[in-house]
């Protein structure tokens, strides 16, 4: 398994439970800087409820709770007394299913710049622009900004949900299946504005798609029935996988 | 099971025409332009007159001051139920909703009478407690349930995924409410106050018992006045039967249901175009 000194996230002994029912398993993970982490594995095998972890959007489901630790830049995100706001400031996220505001395309993206304070105009719509273009919809939106986002295409709404997260300047992006409900061109879009991203941003995508894994991934975390099975670079676990599972879900012989 | 279907249209119908015929005679004698004036004196020695303006300012005065009441309270109390409430505080609170809904108009009439009206005369130093604002106090308490119920639905139908997605980005609970999800639910919300409003104007008994029935055109909350419910509710008793006096009452009812006809098909467009969504 791969192990960095300079990790951004380290998660260690890792334990959750919605109620009675365990939902991950003892897992223990680093997380490069400024790398893409693809979580893959069969559907409820727990890595959705993982990606959840980072930015504690699991504390809104009643009855859940964990054991062990998630450290961000080496502080314990579930130590008593931590700033969940600035967490999620510092953690953004996008959803699987695109879930733009019925709010115009600017209220949008300039929704989290105002909840953090940012009221002077002039300031407001540079923030726009400049989270718009690194989303790659600017050109597409420029002259629609009054427009209710309700009305952009799919891939559209999806990149301006991206915009939005970019918007309060994140430095780990949280990926639910980002391009699954998306038509395959839109997905290419995606997969190359994550290519972009990753300069900037630590991003951790799950996906359900092993190519977009391979494609877009410089790591691999295989996870089954909760437990972190393998997790490797992408080239190694999608070429020679040491496990015979992560064989079996690669090769397409089961999940 | 399709004449039951249709049944209250028919009567709705037949309520109309009934009214409408009840009323034609007014138009020959003594004219419809007699309406259209400030004085409601029906019964007098020298000149009967029957302007409904000051029953209509009666209402309209009622009805404002009721939805004033009505909005903060019936929306702060949706809001908190279906997005704050803890489990077992829906439990208490719901019911007693669901109670007060059920409260018949003269128990509220008469709480009004014994025990509201003496609190506002005493409070505001006026000569009397029977007024606008005693009805209105009154009547957003009994509409007030109508209010929270429809717009609980609609911020309950608020998609989940809006305010996950504002969470994530950092808002509290508050502004992920205030911000999202109140502004997705205001068609419902919107809906929920007008058919609260229709149920306002529609209530006779309570403005019957504490407005204080003076009809005269006032703006004031602190005056009496008298709604044009319960105008009829007073006179029909003991007007004659195909009199003048009779025969404007059928158009006070007829301006009645035009307006609250007018309030709920506005609801339900409203409604409608929420779901559509």
């Amino acid at each position: 398994m791969v192990n960095f000194n300079d990790s951004k996230i380290t998660v260690e002994n890792l334990n959750f439970y919605y109620g009675k029912v365990q939902a991950l398993f003892d897992i223990n993970m680093k997380i490069s800087e400024k790398k893409v982490t693809a979580l893959i594995g069969p559907s409820g095998c727990g890595k959705s409820t993982f990606l959840r972890m980072f930015n504690r959007m699991n504390d809104i489901i009643d009855g859940t709770h964990h054991t062990g630790s998630v450290l961000i830049d080496n502080r314990d995100i579930y130590k008593d007394g931590i700033d969940i706001v600035a967490l999620r400031k510092k953690v953004g996220m996008v959803f699987q299913k695109s879930n733009p505001f019925p709010k115009s395309v600017f209220d949008n993206a300039a929704y989290g710049p105002r909840i953090h304070g940012v009221k002077d105009k002039a300031n407001l719509y540079e923030i726009v622009e400049k989270s718009l273009k690194d989303a790659a919809i600017w050109n597409e939106v420029k002259d629609r900004l009054d427009e209710n986002a309700m009305g952009l295409s799919g891939g559209q709404q999806q990149r301006l949900c991206i915009a939005r997260a970019l918007a309060v300047e994140p430095e780990i992006l949280l990926m639910d299946e980002p391009a699954s409900a998306l038509d395959p061109k839109s997905t290419a879009r995606i997969e190359d504005l994550i290519g972009t991203l990753k300069q900037k941003y630590t991003i951790i995508i799950v996906t359900h798609n092993m190519q977009q894994a391979s494609r877009v991934s410089d790591y691999t975390a295989f996870f089954y029935e909760g437990k972190l099975i393998e997790y490797d670079y992408t080239d190694k676990i999608f070429r020679n996988p040491e496990i015979k599972q992560t064989e079996d879900y690669i090769t397409g012989r089961f999940g | 099971m399709s004449i039951a279907a249709s049944a209250s249209i028919i009567i709705v119908f037949l309520i109309f025409i009934f009214l409408l015929k009840e009323a034609i005679p007014f138009i020959s004698n003594p004219g419809l332009n007699e309406l259209f004036s400030s004085n409601w004196i029906p019964v007098s020695f020298q000149k009967e007159q029957f302007g409904i303006y000051p029953l209509i300012s009666g209402s309209v005065l009622v009805t404002v001051i009721a939805t004033v009441l009505l909005i903060p309270f019936g929306v702060i109390a949706a809001v908190y139920i279906s997005e704050i409430a803890l489990g077992f505080e829906k439990e208490i609170l719901k019911p007693f909703i669901e109670i007060l809904a059920g409260i018949p108009s003269v128990v509220i009439g008469f709480f009004g009478l014994v025990v509201l009206s003496p609190i506002i005369k005493g409070l505001f130093n006026l000569n009397t407690g029977l007024t606008a604002l005693t009805g209105a106090v009154l009547l957003a308490l009994m509409a007030i349930p109508t209010v929270i119920t429809i717009s609980e639905d609609a911020i309950r139908s608020v998609p989940k995924s809006y305010k996950e997605a504002s969470l994530a980005l950092g808002a509290s609970r508050l502004q992920t409410i205030f911000r999202i999800t109140v502004p997705a639910a205001l068609p419902g919300i919107i809906a929920a106050i007008m058919l609260g409003m229709g149920r306002v104007i529609g209530e006779t008994m309570v403005v019957l018992m504490v407005t204080g029935n003076a009809a005269k055109i006032s703006w004031n909350p602190f005056d009496s006045v008298r709604t044009m419910t319960a105008t009829i509710a007073a006179e029909m008793g003991e007007v004659a039967i195909g009199s003048t006096h009779y025969s404007a009452l059928f158009w006070v009812g007829i301006i009645l249901m035009i307006i609250t006809f007018g309030l709920n098909i506005v609801a339900q467009k409203v409604l409608k175009k929420y779901q559509m969504r």
